[in-house]
């Protein structure tokens, strides 16, 4: 019996993050905006979406892929909305892979302009699986309070843009605006931050601006 | 609470480099884990032992080294550790900064039989 040491240096994760390359350079290229939500459960992403599909309509043709534990409740409530969306439950796992996003591939409408990622709410998790997005969201509801970033900086520090939700709420809530914004630009200066209500529609035309902005610049690198 | 993905593709590539070397046991895996990884070393360490039990690894120990962040400014070039996720260069004050150690979840090496 021989006994050998095998450097490997290899990444863990190195699979997966071939599969999310893979995504993106070929959505990129054909013309799709895939954009990874991550939250907290109840931060607010589906109703976000359900604005921002109003707002796109009809221009901006959009898809959905809405990842949950159980239940096909998220894709039916997109699907109202006259949007196509798929439901992968992931049956206790706390994140979504590449890979599964990869198996519905082919499904996605060649026409769409933007695929949505609604992923597992949970702030920790989703963070360390890139999804094949070219933009990272990542929602703060007033009420879970401003000080989420730090506690949670893979999320935040991963993101490009930090879309506050709920903002209804902060006269009800201890939640300071003000705070949580320096808190997460403390730990990513990159991020561009939205405020919205989705209840009495605040900062969803911004942030429906926002996404067509970005599949430009998309398009343009591509050209 | 992913570290058992983790572990999950972690035993891919074991199971490969086994194969590849016809080794009859894996005894020591040795992990490099960044501060800003995003897995906790404790619950990969656990998870690691649960799954280890009737594969190729089941008698080998799990050895994490934790990478602290480090990160350097673009504009100063100043290189530091940085603890508490503030990502704003001590020296100078900017923000045009690059991370160098800190986010890797690295298999670095195996001690097998053959």
């Amino acid at each position: 019996m021989e006994k050998k040491e095998l450097v490997v240096e290899l990444d863990i994760l190195g699979s997966n993050k071939k599969i999310a390359a893979e995504i993106r350079e070929k959505l990129e290229k054909a013309g799709i905006l895939v954009v990874n939500l991550l939250s907290s459960p109840g931060s607010g992403k589906t109703l976000l979406l359900e604005r921002i599909a109003e707002a796109f309509k009809p221009n901006h043709r959009m898809a959905v892929i809405e990842g949950d534990i159980e239940t096909e409740r998220d894709a039916e409530r997109i699907r109202r909305k006259g949007v196509p969306a798929w439901q992968i439950t992931t049956g206790g796992a706390c994140h979504l892979e590449a890979k599964q996003v990869a198996r519905l591939l082919p499904e996605i409408p060649a026409e769409s302009k933007f695929l949505f990622i609604e992923n597992v709410g949970n702030l920790v998790c989703p963070a360390s699986y890139d999804l094949g997005e070219s933009l990272r969201c990542v929602l703060l509801s007033a009420p879970e309070g401003d000080d989420k970033p730090k506690k949670y900086p893979k999320a935040f520090v991963t993101a490009d843009c930090l879309i506050i939700t709920k903002s209804d709420l902060i006269p009800f809530v201890p939640f300071d605006l003000e705070r949580a914004g320096n808190e997460a630009l403390d730990i990513n200066p990159r991020l561009r931050i939205f405020v919205t209500s989705a209840l009495q529609d605040r900062g969803i035309a911004e942030l429906a601006r926002f996404f067509i902005e970005r599949r430009v610049a998309m398009i343009q690198r591509h050209a | 609470m992913h570290e058992l993905s983790i572990i999950a593709s972690l035993f891919e590539i074991l199971q490969e480099k086994a194969q590849e070397q016809k080794a009859t046991k894996i005894i020591l895996v040795k992990l490099k884990v960044g501060k800003l990884s995003g897995v906790v070393p404790e619950f990969l360490q656990t998870a690691f032992d649960l799954y280890k039990k009737d594969t190729i690894a089941a008698d080998s120990t799990i050895e994490i080294e934790a990478v602290p962040l480090k990160i350097r400014c673009r504009k100063c070039r100043a290189e530091v550790l940085q603890d508490d996720f503030v990502f704003i260069c001590p020296a100078c004050g900017s923000t045009e900064l690059e991370t160098l150690e800190g986010t890797e979840l690295f298999l670095e090496k195996i001690d097998l039989e053959i």
